[in-house]
């Protein structure tokens, strides 16, 4: 059986820092990772090559077997034009830690904006879809509500709804409770639990351990640009091979 | 049990049948006695305005719906719309062009509102106005190749042309920075939501990052085109028969100048005061989820 989500060598700079030295990494279908490790390890830079919000300088990405962001031919990889990109991107679902709704957009509008322009969806289809996720994350009555007058722990949940909305193959977190106040993080993980356990394909950047060990497949922990360690939660949480690992969860423990 | 001050003490310290005491605000004598001085200043405006009748109410009347006066506030709605639409198309392209990775086109954009906002107005209207003295005839065609047919230049660009041409190039270098900070003035992450959603890029732009940019646009703006209503009155060195051109030649023929630049001021106040009330309106819209 394939990868879901398949990474080989890939590698990353920001000028002269070089962010991901060489990362491999498969995520089975359905399956749930959640990425550990102290800021600047590279996380949210992984995922975000993950959809080629950041463009990869070495290595592949492949998502459902299909080759992100480049077309091969021989040994030369060739940039795909911004068109297959954002075909590319419909696939993959993100949520961001600030959220990023479209402020000026109605909650509803915000969930129906990119599988109408994006997806070219017949309304009334995306319209019900739109009820439907809203009903799933609990914001039925939102609907017609601007994200200003919603708390962050609802705007959130709005995010996911949006993401969900291109019934993506695989859904990217990056810190998504990061920027919630601590009573808001309970409701927000309660829906991407829910998706966990719907056999949704995720990967999970944050700093929630709890979360991590009762909802994980498995977790990988990130150190310097590079994946140390990758396995089921009891093994990477518990007994971790690395002293990187157990230096870093004896401070967020 | 209650906290000290709270009105459940209150209420007990009254007698009973005895009403809440009514709160009294301090008086602010020198506030009032300012108030009174401006109220005076004001009546004595009006009285010197009223009285005096070297200001020729009766004629201000007259031509204030005299048809050549008319007229000529159409030439200069005329003008103002010109310079407002296509100087805002010409500073949205330079404020995107400005914003290109590509340093040519960031240059060339530069370049462009540096060299408009440098050189006044009403030379550059001079300037369209005299084309032909330079370029007598203009050829349209292949670049440095055969060209397909020519025009004299006077025939193209008329004295209303090149007024035109000249408050639209000069606006657009105002209207490309005004743009180009709306669009800054949006967090970057409602850019990249949109890319991760594979929005469309047009459509990214024109249904998410434009609206939002317009907030901080539509003030901006809303400064230039009252400017520019008013700003059209420099045409008057084109001899085309605007608003300001036209009292000035009403004033050189009766000689009643005062009445008739009340006239001309009567109207632009008229103008910009509809355009102040449009503004508002347009604020109001662009401002919806913001509160």
């Amino acid at each position: 059986m394939t990868a879901m989500v398949e990474l080989r060598d890939v590698h990353k700079s920001f000028g002269s820092l070089h962010v991901l030295r060489g990362v491999d990494l498969d995520v089975r279908r359905g399956e749930v990772l959640v990425i550990l490790g102290p800021s600047g390890s590279g996380k949210s830079t992984l995922l975000r090559t993950i959809n080629h919000l950041e463009k990869v300088e070495r290595g592949t990405v492949r998502v459902d077997g299909e080759l992100l962001g480049y077309r091969r031919s021989g040994d030369r990889l060739y940039e795909l034009p911004e068109r297959d990109i954002l075909r590319q991107r419909t696939k993959i679902g993100f949520v961001f830690q600030n959220f990023n709704l479209f402020a000026h957009l109605s909650v509803r509008q915000n969930i129906t904006e990119a599988p109408r322009s994006a997806q070219r969806r017949p309304p009334a289809e995306v319209e019900a879809l739109a009820t439907r996720l809203l009903d799933r994350v609990g914001l039925a009555d939102k609907a017609e509500a601007y994200p200003r007058t919603l708390s962050g722990g609802q705007q959130q949940r709005v995010a996911i709804a949006r993401a969900l909305a291109l019934e993506p193959k695989v859904l990217l977190f990056d810190e998504p409770t990061s920027a919630l106040d601590p009573e808001l993080v309970g409701e927000v993980l309660a829906v991407v639990r829910d998706l966990a356990g719907g056999g949704t394909t995720m990967i999970v950047v944050t700093h929630e351990i709890g979360f991590a060990r009762e909802v994980a497949d498995t977790v990988a922990f990130m150190d310097g640009g590079r994946i140390l360690e990758h396995g089921p939660p009891a093994q990477v949480l518990d007994r971790p091979a690395h002293e990187r690992t157990r230096a870093f969860l004896s401070k967020v423990l | 049990m209650t906290l000290p001050g709270t009105r459940a003490e209150a209420a007990a310290e009254r007698l009973p049948g005895e009403a809440a005491p009514k709160v009294v605000t301090a008086p602010h004598p020198l506030r009032r006695l300012a108030a009174l001085g401006v109220l005076v200043l004001l009546a004595m405006a009006a009285s010197a305005l009223i009285t005096n009748p070297a200001w020729e109410w009766d004629v201000v009347g007259q031509y204030l719906f005299a048809p050549s006066v008319l007229r000529s506030v159409v030439l200069t709605l005329h003008l103002t719309a010109l310079g407002i639409v296509l100087g805002f198309a010409l500073g949205t392209v330079l404020a995107l062009m400005r914003l290109s990775p590509n340093r040519l086109l960031a240059g060339v954009a530069f370049g462009y509102v540096w060299l408009f906002r440098s050189v006044p107005l009403i030379l550059q209207l001079l300037f369209w106005y005299n084309l032909a003295l330079l370029y007598p005839r203009l050829s349209f065609g292949v670049p440095f190749g055969p060209g397909f047919f020519d025009i004299g230049t006077m025939d193209l660009i008329s004295p209303l042309a090149a007024a035109a041409l000249g408050l639209a190039l000069h606006q657009a270098a105002y209207a490309a920075e005004i743009v180009r900070g709306g669009l800054l003035s949006v967090d970057p992450g409602q850019r990249e939501a949109a890319a991760a959603l594979g929005i469309p890029r047009a459509r990214r732009f024109l249904r998410i990052i434009l609206p939002q940019a317009m907030r901080t646009i539509v003030p901006n703006a809303g400064n230039e085109i009252i400017g520019l209503v008013k700003g059209t009155s420099v045409v008057y060195v084109m001899a085309l028969p605007e608003l300001f051109y036209q009292v000035q030649v009403i004033y050189n023929r009766n000689g009643r100048v005062m009445a008739l630049l009340l006239v001309a001021a009567i109207w632009y106040i008229a103008l910009t005061t509809v355009l102040s009330v449009a503004q508002y309106y347009v604020e109001r819209h662009y401002g919806r989820g913001r509160s």
